[in-house]
């Protein structure tokens, strides 16, 4: 939380940069520095750091963003919870405009389905106290961050002998979301900031492959602009070093052994699963599932959702975005039929996409 | 081609909301007075021109801290004939409610309107109700015109801004949109923010009064300050830079768009001005602002430039930069 910008951010921002122009000055080839998370890639376009870094370093968005990797079946799957009779499906807000193959949950909102919009899964826990007569889905989505307290909701929901509320978990991990990309080779990365937030509950130990296999530096990092450029510097300092490890610029908030009962939590209640990423495609125990004992609360199954695989509109590279290949710009539709008032792809839709952040914060072809 | 329907974008005061407008209204309603697109229409008369517009008014809650939808549909017509320099002369009301309000509640939002009309120094003169089926409506919804005179020697307008003037906004922004999202209670958050709304052609007076040289004065309201920028940027031409460092906005306000992912520079205002002025008269109009209680937390937040004309640049505090596009869609709050 900001509560006095400015100073500090006009006084240390260019010792940091001045740091960082020296060391991206040692390197032959441009540096190629991926920013796992959404959050990340809103704060760098926000408080401008893209147009401060020396052309050499050059940013990457990647998969970080919870709607944009949604994939279209699951989106397809809301909409067809939330035109049950008698149900209402809570959901967080941006998630609303990404389009299903043939319509949103917005569409659907404007013509009558109850869809609520929550902050928090115990918000969707509250409502099904509240209206006994529905059924409340939770459509369950994001990261390690988000999923301790869907779990906790699923907890409560047993523990207070709620009948009428049920959980769509389309949930994710992020250390086999980035295995995968480095697997498959496409991407070429020298170095990651890795999400703060998701690091809070996991730590550090999953992601030291990404240094111990692959030889990449990463660095946890804060989502305050100073943090950020630190962040850079600390991945920059390493290369230069000839060093790969997972270091933490974010400690005021993250754990080397990260969140224990927060985990604890998460594994009681779920259990990893292969889950389709959009964009990514299958990714091997990258999901996560309702455990047998809470399977009751399962709104795919109660309420037999079909899941019918959907590829991407034509076009539309949010794939290729997603894992860093391709830049929002280079996309055919980005900024021409696809705008944030009507997307095409979902990396366009959320505020977190980065698509978005292109369009919206000064990218635009 | 799929059938395009009216959506709640459509309403948020952003692009679509701009389109719509272009597109659809402007074509079969679009008078000379109406084409300027300013907060009031100009229309020239014997003795001097009058400012006259309306607006209609939905919010949810009706009550919020620091106003109700009565106080908002006062203020809101009081301070579009403000924004063209007028003095309001009188406002109609319409009234639209839902079957099953409470009486009491009807009264309390016509006595708000009462207190702002005493504030803003104007009166309603003209009123029609009518009562619609349970659901059609919420609550009730208000529509309200004002006319009002225009001061002779006094020529505000959106595309009157030229390069080399400054940017001045009256208070810290966001306070409004703030108060009723937390007011709604969606989202368990609690707060101490109360809604800016408030009327300002008195204010707007004391500034005329310090200088008649204003050139553009528009009310961030829906779409906020970023797209109030884009539009005058795009009405008069001009390149528009601000200073991020110099923005007011309170700490709450930050907080919780931080915690909502929302944009500051994206939230509606409901008594708060930006005006642009000639260098030569900025720091007088300052500083009679800031002896007006609606002025306290005036403050310099940028210029218009010649470069990039139609763009907006938002100087950071990091020392970097980033444009500023108008409002697109809905801010809906992101998962983490």
């Amino acid at each position: 939380m900001r509560k006095n910008p400015g100073q500090a951010e006009a006084r240390l921002a260019p010792l940091l940069l001045k740091e960082i122009t020296g060391f991206a000055g040692l390197f032959d080839q441009p540096l190629r520095l991926m920013e796992v998370c959404g959050t990340h890639t809103v704060a760098i376009f926000r408080s401008g750091i893209q147009s401060l870094l020396p052309n050499a370093i050059e940013l990457l968005s990647g998969p970080g963003c919870p709607v944009c990797v949604t994939p279209t079946a699951e989106i397809d799957q809301a909409i067809a919870l939330a035109r049950q009779k008698n149900v209402i499906l809570a959901t967080f807000g941006d998630l609303m405009r990404v389009p299903g193959s043939s319509s949103s949950l917005q569409q659907e909102w404007g013509e009558g389905s109850a869809i609520r919009v929550i902050l928090s899964p115990l918000d969707a826990l509250q409502l099904a106290a509240e209206r006994p007569d529905h059924f409340v889905c939770l459509f369950a989505v994001g990261f390690e961050t988000t999923s301790p307290t869907i779990a906790t909701a699923v907890m409560e929901a047993g523990s207070q002998g709620l009948t009428n509320f049920y959980l769509l978990s389309s949930q994710r991990l992020i250390p086999p979301a980035i295995r995968a990309l480095l697997a498959n080779g496409m991407a070429q990365i020298d170095g990651f900031i890795l999400p703060g937030h998701v690091s809070v509950i996991i730590g550090e130990a999953p992601y030291r492959f990404i240094a111990e296999e692959f030889g990449i530096p990463g660095v946890i990092t804060g989502f305050e602009p100073l943090e950020i450029l630190e962040g850079i510097y600390m991945l920059l300092k390493q290369k230069k070093e000839g060093r790969a490890a997972i270091e933490i610029q974010y400690r005021r908030a993250v754990a080397v052994e990260g969140n224990e009962r927060a985990r604890a939590i998460m594994a009681e209640v779920f259990a990893p699963v292969d889950a389709n990423w959009r964009g990514l495609g299958m990714i091997p125990a990258s999901g996560l599932a309702l455990r047998e004992a809470f399977s009751y609360l399962d709104a795919a199954q109660h309420f037999a959702l079909p899941y019918v695989e959907q590829g991407d509109a034509p076009g539309c590279l949010c794939g290729a975005v997603l894992q860093g290949i391709r830049r929002p710009p280079e996309c055919p539709l980005f900024g021409t039929q696809c705008t944030p008032e009507e997307p095409i792809g979902a990396c366009m839709v959320s505020t977190e996409g980065s698509c978005a952040a292109y369009y919206k914060y000064g990218g635009r072809p | 081609m799929k059938e395009r329907r009216i959506s709640l974008a459509h309403g948020a005061g952003g692009k679509l909301s701009h389109d719509l407008v272009q597109e659809l209204f402007l074509p079969y309603l679009g008078s000379a007075p109406l084409q300027a697109l300013d907060d009031s229409a100009v229309i020239p008369f014997e003795t001097g021109q009058l400012a006259f517009t309306t607006d209609a008014y939905v919010v949810k809650p009706l009550f919020f801290p620091g106003g109700d939808i009565g106080r908002l549909a006062v203020c809101g017509t009081v301070n579009d004939l403000a924004m063209v320099g007028a003095q309001p002369l009188g406002l109609s009301c319409s009234f639209i409610l839902e079957e099953g309000l409470l009486i009491a509640d009807l009264e309390r939002v016509l006595a708000s309107m009462q207190t702002a009309g005493q504030e803003a120094g104007v009166q309603v003169v003209a009123g029609d109700t009518k009562v619609v089926e349970h659901g059609a409506v919420e609550g009730l919804f208000i529509t309200t015109a004002g006319i009002g005179q225009i001061p002779p020697g006094v020529a505000i307008g959106s595309a009157r801004t030229v390069p080399g003037d400054v940017i001045i906004v009256s208070g810290p922004l966001g306070d409004h949109e703030i108060a009723v999202l937390l007011a709604r209670g969606e989202f368990s958050l609690q707060g101490e923010v109360k809604s800016d709304c408030a009327p300002l052609n008195k204010l707007v007076a004391t500034m005329l009064a310090a200088s008649s040289t204003i050139h553009c004065l528009r009310d961030p309201t829906r779409g906020g300050m970023a797209t109030v920028l884009w539009e005058i940027a795009h009405a008069s031409g001009v390149g528009v830079v601000v200073e991020e460092e110099e923005i007011p906005i309170r700490g709450e306000v930050r907080a919780v768009c931080d915690l909502l992912g929302f944009d500051p520079y994206y939230l509606a205002n409901e008594g708060r001005l930006i005006a642009f002025v000639p260098e030569g008269a900025a720091r007088t109009i300052l500083q009679a602002m800031q002896q007006h209680p609606l002025g306290k937390g005036a403050k310099l937040i940028g210029r218009a430039v010649a470069d990039h004309p139609g763009t907006v640049l938002l100087h950071t505090t990091l020392g970097g930069h980033r444009i500023l596009e108008p409002l697109s869609g809905v801010q809906f709050p992101r998962i983490c």
